[in-house]
This record gives structure tokens, C-alpha cells and sequence, in this order.
């Protein structure tokens, strides 16, 4: 594999992530991230859905009209997620129950609209396919990273596997209810953020108002 | 009579697209600068759910359902997996219509809507209203009413979110968590409010 398909595999990972510095795909990934099964998944339905749209749109780019560019994208996307549908209503009943409405969100799923727009429309199909690949795993990983935090801490389980004795089995661990309530996944995002962008300074925003020194003070 | 107003409130408050759902929140965050901008989408938001959830339920009901069919004269027929298709093709259509029919008739609020228009079909809070309605079976009239009760509940969570964003510019956050951080965290807090409606009955 040259440089060039690495850096487009790679970089979506933290440098260019979706979520955090695009600001792509937030909705499913606050909803499905209560328990590690149902967001690894979320993760792999979007991956695959992702890589096999965006090859499947740099393949017809060229014969695509600008005027119905996101018919002809929603028709690929739409068509690739109710095979992913169907796929998971046939061998894992239970989670795509779990999932509910999610997997059909995946067609307006800003990541998928989103690669195709922004690169596929303009890249050659091997390129668009790993790219795909590359900002579905950045989506997986911040997925994946809030959901262990969430059960572990939740409801002191993996993948529904006891890790963390409860008290109420006899161990020692109080589950933090809080962290199985939605808005948690907000709070987690946002520390998420902050650490990543502690780490890479480059992508904290500037301030609108910089906030001046009281009188006296600076001194 | 009840049983509406009860899905309304349900639909607007207990239930919120945004904050309870978390759907549609790509936009939620982008367009939540300012509050004028906010009303707009959130108006937008509301005349297009209020249409195709109702043309959803209508297509799913006489086209697509297990047996709906039979006037026709084919009872075994099953579309229903092709909904998500219908739907999402119902959308972009209706929001093309609605976009010419402003153009035509009511200028200025086409000039004010702008660009949010065409946004709205990659919105998920619009496609996860009709997908809603197809999983728990609304009737027509639920369907009208959940329509204009989710699109409502979405505006008024965009709008209150520009406004904390409004007050929240201002204010020394630290350097990493500003912008994006901050706003999530704030829309955290928002949604540990609205968890308070939630069990409400009436």
C-alpha cells in the first residue's frame, strides 16, 4: 500500500475525524453508544456502508449529471442500507431490534452523504473506498470509545459480560446510573473533544470574544 | 380528542426529536449560532414534517403494507422493505415541491428560508419521523398530529439551544473544549432538562 492510500486510510482517524472535527453523523452516534454489542454493530453497518457507497459513486461519477447528483447518491446509499437491513433482521434479530430505527438512519447519515459529496464524486473508486473505510473507523472509534465507557461504568458489564462485581451481586461496585441516560453520551463526546484537541492544538477553534484583563490585573 | 392532544405533548416534550432522540443533530449543531437562523430551520423543520409524515402514512398504509394490496388484487404481496426507500423518496420530493410552491407564491419566506430548504432532506429527525410512525403503527390522523408534535418539538429545541450558544460566545472556556466542546455539553445539560418531562401523562 503506497503513502498516499495510508494518509486516506489513516488520517480520518483522529486528524480529520468525523465526529469530532467534522461534526458528521453525531445523531446515531449519541443514541446506540448504551451497550458495546449494539454500537460495534452501528459500527460496522456504517463502515460497510460507507466504503461500498463511496466506491460504488466514484465508479458512475463521471456519468452522474450535477443537476440530480443527490438522487442518484441517495438511490446507492438507500439501496446498500436496506440490504444492510435485511441482512440484520436475518441473523442478529435481536440487535437490530435494539437498534430500531437506527440502521435505516444510516441513508441520512451525514458521514455517507458526506464522502460522497466531498470525495467521492471527485476520486477514483479504490481511493473512495478506503476513504470510506478511513472515516467509518473514525466513526467506530469514537463509538466504540464511548460505548466501554458507558457499560463498563454503567452497568459494570462488556459486551454483557459482568467485569465489575455489583454491589447488589455481593461485590463492590455502585453502577452510575447516569451514564446509561442518554445525555451522557453528550458530556462523554464533549470531554472526548477536549482531550483530543488537547493532544492535536491545532484543531481548537478560535474564540469569538477574547476576553480582556480586569483592570490591574495583568500587571 | 384526548388521545391527540396526549400524543402532541408526547411528541413535543417526553419524546423530543432532538433531545431525547438525539436525531437531526448534525444540524442541530451547525445551524445553532444564532437564534434568527434557528427559527428558520426550526419553521422549515415543522412544514415538512407536517407533510410527509401524513404522505408517508398514506403510501405505507395503501401501498406498501403486508396485504395492502388487495385492491388491487394481490394479497400476498409484502413491500414493506422498500419503505425506507419510499420514504426517504417522499422527502427529497416533497421538499423540491415545497421549495418551487414557495418560490412562486410566497417569496420573502423562501428568501428567508434559504439554503435550509434543501438541508432538510439529509435531516434525520424528518426521515426518523416517518420511520416512527410506519414502527408503531399511527393511523392517519396520529400521523398528522405526531407530524406537527415532532417538528414543533425539534424547532423549539433548536431555538433554545441558540439562544444558551448566543449567551455561551461570551464566556472564557477553556481553550480545548471551546466551540464544538462546550456546545455539546450544553446540549447535554439541555437534555438532562427535558429527561424531567419525561412519565408525564395527562
Amino acid at each position: 500500500m503506497n503513502d498516499e492510500s495510508k494518509k486516506v486510510l489513516v488520517d480520518p482517524l483522529v486528524d480529520n475525524n468525523p465526529i469530532t472535527l467534522q461534526v458528521l453523523g453525531i445523531c446515531s452516534a449519541l443514541a446506540v453508544t448504551s451497550q458495546l454489542s449494539t454500537a460495534l454493530i452501528m459500527s460496522l453497518a456504517l463502515t460497510s456502508v460507507t466504503a461500498c457507497s463511496s466506491a460504488g459513486i466514484a465508479l458512475i461519477r463521471n456519468h452522474i449529471p450535477s443537476s440530480v447528483r443527490i438522487i442518484a447518491q441517495m438511490v446507492i446509499i438507500a439501496s446498500l442500507v436496506i440490504v444492510v437491513d435485511q441482512l440484520l433482521k436475518a441473523f442478529a434479530f435481536e440487535v437490530s431490534k435494539q437498534l430500531s430505527v437506527f440502521v435505516g438512519l444510516i441513508i441520512t447519515n451525514c458521514i455517507v452523504m458526506g464522502r460522497a459529496e466531498a470525495y467521492a464524486m471527485k476520486n477514483p473508486p479504490w481511493e473512495s473506498f478506503l476513504d470510506g473505510i478511513g472515516n467509518g473507523l473514525g466513526y467506530s472509534l469514537i463509538l466504540v470509545t464511548v460505548a466501554v465507557i458507558r457499560e463498563l461504568l454503567g452497568s459494570g458489564k462488556l459486551l454483557g459480560i459482568d467485569v465489575l462485581p455489583l454491589v447488589k451481586d455481593g461485590g463492590w461496585y455502585v453502577p452510575n446510573g447516569l451514564l446509561l441516560l442518554p445525555p451522557s453520551a453528550f458530556f462523554l463526546i464533549g470531554l472526548l473533544i477536549w482531550a483530543i484537541r488537547s493532544w492535536k492544538t491545532q484543531q481548537v477553534e478560535k474564540a469569538d470574544f477574547v476576553i480582556a484583563a480586569a483592570h490591574g490585573e495583568a500587571h | 380528542m384526548e388521545a391527540y392532544i396526549n400524543l402532541f405533548i408526547k411528541s413535543v416534550f417526553i419524546e423530543n426529536m432532538a433531545l431525547s432522540f438525539f436525531l437531526g443533530m448534525c444540524t442541530f449543531i451547525a445551524v445553532s449560532k444564532k437564534i434568527e437562523t434557528a427559527v428558520g430551520l426550526g419553521i422549515a423543520v415543522v412544514i415538512v414534517q407536517t407533510l410527509t409524515v401524513p404522505a408517508n402514512n398514506l403510501i405505507y398504509t395503501y401501498l406498501l403494507k403486508e396485504g395492502a394490496l388487495s385492491w388491487a388484487g394481490m394479497r400476498d404481496v409484502d413491500l414493506s422493505f422498500i419503505a425506507l426507500m419510499a420514504c426517504i423518496g417522499v422527502i427529497a420530493a416533497m421538499v423540491q415541491i415545497l421549495e418551487m410552491v414557495l418560490d412562486k407564491f410566497f417569496p420573502a419566506l423562501y428568501n428567508a428560508l434559504g439554503i435550509f430548504l434543501p438541508l432538510i432532506t439529509v435531516n434525520c429527525a424528518i426521515l426518523a419521523g416517518s420511520l416512527f410512525m410506519i414502527e408503531r403503527d399511527y393511523n392517519f390522523s396520529e400521523s398528522v398530529v405526531y407530524g406537527v408534535g415532532s417538528g414543533f418539538g425539534w424547532a423549539l429545541a433548536i431555538t433554545a439551544m441558540a439562544g444558551v450558544r448566543e449567551k455561551l460566545k461570551y464566556s472564557d472556556v477553556p481553550a480545548g473544549l471551546r466551540g464544538l466542546g462546550i456546545t455539546f455539553i450544553s446540549a447535554g445539560l439541555m437534555a438532562l432538562g427535558f429527561m424531567a418531562f419525561s412519565g408525564i401523562q395527562l
